[in-house]
């Protein structure tokens, strides 16, 4: 069944399958925003990366929980230049990208971690924002504006959505339907809902029907396309260590 | 800072976890905690990237790329753990259930301001969770070197970098000092082994009130 461009839902009616190439996909230009699941690179999609890398397309905004690892995940992109604008909570496991920053070639809007991924679950979920009190009496309220609900005051922060969500799951089905692997779930499953356009990179493409209605995380109506990964590749931070 | 002393530190900091606490732990001298906190005390360990009930790091060769920490390095779980997405990880954090979160920071001011995301035209890493963890969590310590590479103070009167936290600090520990913040004031608590109070004192540029002093930690 898979590779066929439809399934069989077992009522005689036909459903059209996500499961697709990137090659077939034409989505990607210049000047793009896009949003990438993942947290130190664990969980971000290394085959749609790969593929956005080889497209050459460049002065991405680029929205990721952190900026990864200079040679895993959406940090790569970064260390390429491909990014022009990040929106992220942190960057310092990338000493590219704060090189970049310094140099005035990477504008970095910094969000405390818990406002950020609230603010793509806002988008994801079709809000305008959130009102969060979190880094009151900080640089982070700094030009944010406010407002007073039940006598306490909160800042105004607006939802956020991309032209392009690009995550990665354990499995998928051809509907999108999605499972994520342990914390490799992080910001994947509020990346997949806030994209106008989603790819979801699985590690297995399963039937319709195999995976329990109960156990799904992203519900395939968030996602548009679901490629098969090619696995990570890269090295962990770890294994370097161990490997000295 | 050895790795004596940063054990030293952990451990002092591991003595303040109580039973049955949610407790995040930060990265560097914070993670170490982990490793000296009785599992009878039944704590759940809660992490940015969504786990709640983390376990120690897994033996050599049982690491699993997609089960980490919060830095990324392999964890393990306990029974009873969970996963869930980054929104629902500080969710828990904002509604109140953590405990306490043990952090690092640049600077600490006498009054518990906490500056640890950014030195401006230098070093900008960024906040990651530490805004949220330090504003939200029932009890906040720092965990840090006394004094900076060059020997200047890290607890000051007031912070000069920008603020991670307005008087959010509950306890202070370092390689000399066991401080707590109380009303505004720094009350120092215990002389860490191999100093004194004037030790203390010395590299120590907040007003410090000296008269709580439960006396020297005990070396091993």
């Amino acid at each position: 069944m898979l590779g066929v461009r439809s399934a069989d839902d077992g009522r005689g009616l036909t459903m059209r399958s996500k499961v697709c190439k990137l090659s077939e996909l034409t989505v990607l230009k210049d000047n793009m925003t896009i949003m990438c699941g993942g947290f130190g690179g664990v969980g971000s999609p290394p085959s749609v990366i790969e593929w956005i890398l080889d497209s050459g397309i460049k002065n991405i905004t680029l929205i990721c929980n952190d900026a990864g690892f200079p040679w895993i995940g959406p940090g790569k992109l970064v260390t390429e230049k491909r990014v022009s604008t990040l929106i992220a909570s942190h960057i310092g496991s990338n000493p590219e990208a704060g090189k970049q920053m310094h140099r005035g070639e990477l504008n970095v809007h910094f969000y405390p971690q818990g406002t950020l991924a609230e603010k793509i679950r806002a988008g994801g979920m079709g809000l305008g924002g959130i009102l969060v009190d979190v880094g009151l009496g900080t640089s982070v309220e700094e030009g944010k504006e406010k407002t007073v609900v039940h006598g306490k005051e909160y800042m105004i922060e607006p939802a956020l959505t991309a032209d392009l969500s690009i995550v990665a799951c354990k499995q998928a089905d051809c509907f999108g339907n999605l499972l994520y692997d342990q914390s490799a779930r992080n910001t994947n499953p509020l990346v997949a809902q806030a994209g106008d356009v989603t790819i979801a990179e699985a590690a297995e493409i399963v039937e319709i029907g195999e995976l329990d209605p109960e156990q799904i995380i992203t519900q395939g109506v968030f996602v548009d396309h679901v490629i098969k990964s090619k696995g990570v590749d890269w090295k962990w931070v770890w294994e370097l260590k161990r490997e000295g | 800072m050895g790795a004596e002393t940063r054990r030293l530190i952990a451990e002092r900091a591991a003595r303040e976890v109580t039973y049955g606490m949610m407790v995040n732990l930060g990265i560097g001298i914070p993670t170490l905690v982990a490793d000296y906190i009785p599992t009878s005390l039944d704590v759940v360990l809660h992490t940015e990237n969504g786990i709640l009930g983390m376990g120690g790091s897994p033996a050599p060769g049982y690491e699993d790329g997609n089960l980490s920490n919060a830095g990324g390095y392999p964890v393990t779980i306990q029974p009873g753990a969970s996963f869930f997405d980054s929104a629902e990880a500080f969710g828990m954090v904002r509604r109140g259930y953590l405990d306490l979160t043990i952090l690092g920071a640049l600077e600490v001011s006498g009054k518990g301001d906490i500056a640890n995301w950014i030195v401006p035209g230098k070093r900008v890493p960024g906040m990651g969770g530490a805004i949220d963890l330090a504003q939200k969590a029932k009890k906040v310590i720092v965990l840090m070197s006394h004094t900076t590479r060059e020997g200047y103070p890290k607890i000051v009167q007031e912070c000069t970098l920008p603020l991670t936290v307005k008087e959010g600090a509950h306890m202070i520990m370092t390689e000399r000092a066991v401080m707590k913040v109380e009303r505004g004031e720094l009350i120092l608590l215990e002389v860490m082994p191999g100093y004194s109070i004037e030790d203390i004192l010395n590299t120590t540029e907040a007003k410090v009130n000296v008269d709580h002093v439960r006396g020297q930690m005990i070396e091993e």
